[in-house]
This record gives C-alpha cells, sequence and structure tokens, in this order.
C-alpha cells in the first residue's frame, strides 16, 4: 500500500505542476501583453506601466511564475483587478454556491441511478429494462443546460413551484437557498443519473452470475434477500467508484449551469472575469478547479484501492 | 439487423442529408430579416416558426446543424489525425520513454475538465468557432491515443506480425500496413462516440458564448438566443435543442449498434 500510495502521490504532483505550467503558459502566450488585453485598445501609456508592474509583468517570466504558484500554495490568489478584491475572498464567497450545488446533483443522480439500476437489472430483457436502458440513452443525449432551460420553462415559470433563477445566499435562508439550488441540481443530475444506472444495472448483472448468489439461493433465501443482502452490496463497489469521478464532472459541469440560473458561483466567477478581462482571476480560479478536479480524483483512486487490494499492485 | 443500428443509422442520414442539403436549399433564406413575421409559433408557412429576428427556424436549424457538425468533424479530425499515430507510435515502443510519455501527457489532458480547457483556450485566444474545434480537439487526442495504444498491443504479439518483422519490416511499416487496418472498427465506434460529443460540446461553448460567433447559426448559438426568449416564445429552446438530442441520440445508436455488429467483444470507453 506504502508504495502505490508514494507512487500515486508522485503522479498527483507531476499532473498538478505540469496543469499550473499549461495554464500559465495558455495566459502567458494570450496575444500581445496581458496588461494591454485587460485595459483594451484606449489605454494610456502610464495606466498600462503602472499595470504591467502591479502584474510583475516587468519582471522574468520563470521568477512570476514561481511567485504565482508560492502564492497559490499560501492561500494568496491574488488581487482582481477590476474588483480591487483578493481573489482568494472572491472564491471563498462563491464557493459556498458551486461546491453544495455539485453535492445536491452528486446525490441526486445516486437517489435516482441505484432504484433505477436495480430495477432494470432484476428485469433483464424485459419491457422494463428496455424502457430504463431507452431512458438512460435520451439522459446521454439531453444537454444538461437545455434541459435546465425546460425545468425552468414548467417548474419555474408555468407551475411557480421553484425560483427561476438567483440565490438568496445561505445566512438570510436556507430553505430557500437549498429551492433555488434544486433545479440547477436536477438539470446537472440527470445525464449522469444515466450513467450511474447503466453501472448499476451491468455492474448487478455481473454479480448475479457469481457463484456466492446460488449459493444463497440455495441456502434457502429469496431472490430478493439474496439480491439485497449479496447483489447490491457487491454490485456498489464499481458504482462508487464511478460516483466519484462524476464528482468532478459535476462540478465542472456547475460551470455551465450557473449561467443558466444567474447562480453567483464559481463558473459565473469566471466568465464574469473573461469578460472583464481579469486575466488573474481567470488564472487563480481556473487553477483552482483543476486543482479540484485531480484531487477528487486522486482520492477516488486511493478509496478505491483501500477496497480492492488488487489495484495496489497494479502500477 | 439489431434496431439500435438501424434507428442510429437513419437519424444520422436524416441530419446529414439536412446539413449537406443546406448548402444548396433551405425553405427560406436563414439571413433575411422578417421583423414584423417574428416570434412566430410553429405551423403554416414556417413548419418550425420563426425566431426574435423573423428568420426562418427550419432553416436555421439545417445551417446550424451543419455548422455544428462541421466543428465536431473537425475536432475529430485532430484528434485522430494526432492521436491515432502517437498511440500506434507508443504501442510499437511500448515501456520505452515515447510511450510513457505519451501516456503521462495523456494522462495530464485528461485530468483537464474538458469545458475548463475549452473556456481557458477561449478566453485567451478569443471566442470562435475555430478555438472551440482546437479546444476539443485537443481533447480527442488522448482519448485516440489510448483507445490505439490499448488495442494495438496485444496485435503486436500475434503471429501475423511477428512474420512481418521476420520478413525484414521496420516498426512505423508495420503498424500501418498491419497493425492500423486491424483496428478500423473500433476507431469508427470511438469516432461515432466522440463526434456525438462534440456535438454536445459545441452546443455548450456557443450557449455560453464562446462558440461559433453570429451571425453564423449553430445549435448551440440558437439556444442561446433563446435564452431570454424562452418564456415568450419556448419554440425557440424546444426546436434546437430537440435537433442536438436527436443528432446526440443518433450517433450514440449507431456507435453502440456498429459496435454489437462489428464486434460483440469490442470494448469502447465513454468519456
Amino acid at each position: 500500500m506504502q508504495r502505490y500510495l508514494l507512487k500515486r502521490l508522485g503522479s498527483l504532483m507531476l499532473s498538478l505542476a505540469v496543469a499550473s505550467m499549461v495554464i500559465f503558459t495558455v495566459i502567458e502566450v494570450a496575444p500581445g501583453d496581458p496588461a494591454a488585453f485587460m485595459l483594451g485598445i484606449n489605454a494610456q501609456p502610464e495606466t498600462l506601466a503602472a499595470l504591467r508592474s502591479e502584474l510583475g509583468l516587468d519582471v522574468p517570466k520563470i521568477e512570476r511564475y514561481f511567485t504565482w504558484i508560492s502564492g497559490m500554495l499560501t492561500g494568496d490568489f491574488g488581487t482582481s483587478y477590476t474588483y480591487r478584491t483578493p481573489v482568494s475572498q472572491m472564491v471563498a464567497d462563491r464557493i459556498g454556491v458551486s461546491l453544495p450545488l455539485a453535492f445536491y446533483a452528486l446525490v441526486l443522480s445516486i437517489l435516482i441511478a441505484v432504484p433505477a439500476g436495480l430495477y432494470a437489472a432484476s428485469r433483464r430483457g424485459n419491457v422494463g429494462d428496455t424502457a430504463v436502458m431507452g431512458a438512460t440513452q435520451m439522459g446521454v443525449a439531453i444537454p444538461n443546460f437545455w434541459f435546465a432551460m425546460m425545468l425552468v420553462l414548467v417548474f419555474a415559470i408555468k407551475l411557480r413551484w421553484f425560483p427561476a433563477g438567483g440565490f438568496p445566499g445561505w445566512d438570510k435562508s436556507v430553505w430557500d437557498s437549498l429551492k433555488s439550488l434544486t433545479l440547477p441540481a436536477i438539470a446537472l443530475a440527470l445525464p449522469q443519473a444515466a450513467i450511474l444506472t447503466r453501472v448499476m444495472r451491468s455492474a448487478l448483472l455481473d454479480v448475479l452470475g457469481e457463484d456466492y448468489m446460488r449459493t444463497a439461493r440455495a441456502k434457502g433465501l429469496t431472490q430478493s434477500q439474496t439480491l439485497w443482502r449479496h447483489g447490491v452490496r457487491n454490485a456498489l463497489i464499481p458504482v462508487l467508484t464511478i460516483v466519484g469521478l462524476q464528482f468532478s464532472f459535476l462540478f465542472a459541469g456547475t460551470i455551465i449551469i450557473e449561467q443558466v440560473f444567474y447562480l453567483p458561483g464559481l463558473g459565473r466567477l469566471i466568465f464574469q472575469s473573461i469578460s472583464a478581462r481579469d486575466l488573474i482571476v481567470v488564472e487563480s480560479v481556473v487553477m483552482l478547479v483543476v486543482f479540484g478536479v485531480i484531487m477528487i480524483n486522486f482520492l477516488v483512486d486511493l478509496a478505491y484501492a483501500a477496497v480492492d487490494p488488487r489495484l495496489r499492485l497494479r502500477t | 439487423m439489431n434496431r439500435q443500428l438501424i434507428l442510429g443509422a437513419s437519424l444520422s442520414l436524416v441530419f446529414a442529408i439536412l446539413a449537406l442539403l443546406s448548402l444548396v436549399w433551405t425553405p427560406f433564406d436563414h439571413t433575411f430579416l422578417d421583423i414584423p413575421g417574428k416570434l412566430k409559433p410553429p405551423g403554416g408557412a414556417h413548419l418550425m416558426g420563426t425566431d426574435h429576428l423573423g428568420r426562418d427556424m427550419f432553416s436555421m436549424v439545417m445551417v446550424g446543424a451543419r455548422t455544428s457538425i462541421a466543428v465536431a468533424a473537425l475536432a475529430l479530425a485532430i484528434g485522430l489525425a494526432i492521436g491515432v499515430p502517437l498511440g500506434l507510435a507508443a504501442a510499437a515502443r511500448s515501456g520505452g520513454w515515447l510511450d510513457e510519455s505519451i501516456m503521462r501527457a495523456n494522462d495530464i489532458i485528461f485530468a483537464f475538465p474538458l469545458l475548463v480547457m475549452a473556456i481557458l483556450i477561449t478566453a485567451v485566444f478569443g471566442p470562435s468557432a475555430v478555438n472551440a474545434i482546437v479546444a476539443f480537439g485537443i481533447f480527442n487526442i488522448p482519448v485516440f491515443a489510448r483507445v490505439t495504444r490499448g488495442a494495438a498491443l496485444p496485435l503486436w504479439e500475434r503471429e501475423f506480425i511477428m512474420a512481418a518483422r521476420v520478413a525484414g519490416k521496420a516498426a512505423p511499416r508495420i503498424s500501418v500496413e498491419h497493425i492500423l487496418p486491424n483496428l478500423t472498427n473500433l476507431l469508427i465506434v470511438q469516432g461515432t462516440i466522440q463526434f456525438a460529443l462534440g456535438i454536445q460540446v459545441e452546443a455548450a461553448l456557443s450557449f455560453v458564448g464562446l462558440g461559433v460567433q453570429p451571425p453564423t447559426p449553430s445549435l448551440g448559438r440558437m439556444l442561446s438566443d433563446a435564452q431570454t426568449l424562452v418564456t415568450l416564445a419556448p419554440h425557440l429552446a424546444i426546436v434546437p435543442g430537440v435537433a442536438i438530442i436527436l443528432i446526440v441520440l443518433g450517433l450514440n445508436l449507431l456507435g453502440d449498434g456498429l459496435r454489437d455488429a462489428l464486434d460483440p467483444r469490442l470494448k469502447v470507453r465513454r468519456v
């Protein structure tokens, strides 16, 4: 386990280092001078010079990269040019929307997928199975942001059950905040639930063919007892791996969904900074999102290796 | 014949024909603005209604599908053109430094969420169809490199490859003449899946304004325009949305159907 852990830790560090270099380089090769890019074409030469020295553009690139990285490591993400506030504070404000949203969507997708997969697997080849599998094909094909618009149309505008957008804030009202995250979470969860249903179904079908399932039946358990006590438990291992991977998808997916619902999360922060040409915020927030995704994947790998010892041997 | 394949192939064919037909004919001129006749619901002269500028929605969907398909196809071409040779090279020298570095680089690209990468590229280089193609094309490279390498590795152990080596053929020539032809089925199936994903990525990027720019219509752009008007005229969002769903559904069914038809043992990664 120790060797596996070291190896995974090494590749985690490498991924993070390369990711940070890629992000830095992309921002660096931005056509022209970042300062000129941020200020637009009507910039005064004095303002330009001031911003250049503020951004540290007068020092060598390598030095600037290390300043940025060591800043990120100590929690100093730089200062937004447009808002004149520390990026770390902006991120802290916004992550309280994006992270709960991704988590909410994850819970929903599990709540849909586990029963649906169980149902399809237990009625393999029947009408019910075909219907569920057909529904998952649709679920994968529907763009989540389009689904979000349709949800708004029906549940916010026609039925008025949920708000069409905006976010009141957790400190104002937890209930209203949860309500305003419900439609976005459903929209995000749909395609993931479709994928998860398929995984659940095929994992269960694999387990159903195992010898211990026959043994369980032979010792007198009913079909449903066997399914619950031995089937579902064993099928959950692959399902949980996918759940872990999906969390990073959902986290990245919030970027688009936040646009539909005008939610003040990290995604909106990225887009606002893009249109304001605030490259400092774009650079740091993108790095943070990538860091989050890489970390989640790393933790999923570790959790999986803890459950399944065979994986530790594979390199 | 399996039903998935037939349904998938027909859906894909219908949209391919509509997209190609739009090059020479559309029911109305999609650039013609008819402001007094705007936001007409579907029915009558305009089969799918008109948009906020009075343009015919059916014609817009035809031209938009063409743009979306072109974006996805070009990104697919980038992935194939670079990913397949990399995968072949990695398999030919498995375990070597080339193999190692290609696979590590792949891990890193995979670690980047696709959307974040696309957003980063378009944020810096400016939003355009070309940048959306490049962003998704880069994402496609490791997908094809992995699939190619994974399928090519076991082939290198086979007798017919051994025979080719004994005959004095060099590794690159064996890769092209003997390995690649055995991978075509797999690449076709993976290709349809990446194609479907490309349609969705184009839609998502254009929806947030980072993909295809006006006045060129694309399915994602139409949805983006519809966002503020959806309460007034729901068909503005429903028509392009359903078009996207049908194209993606068709391609996914086609991919699954082809996989079963070409080789039941084939395992394809769905990314």
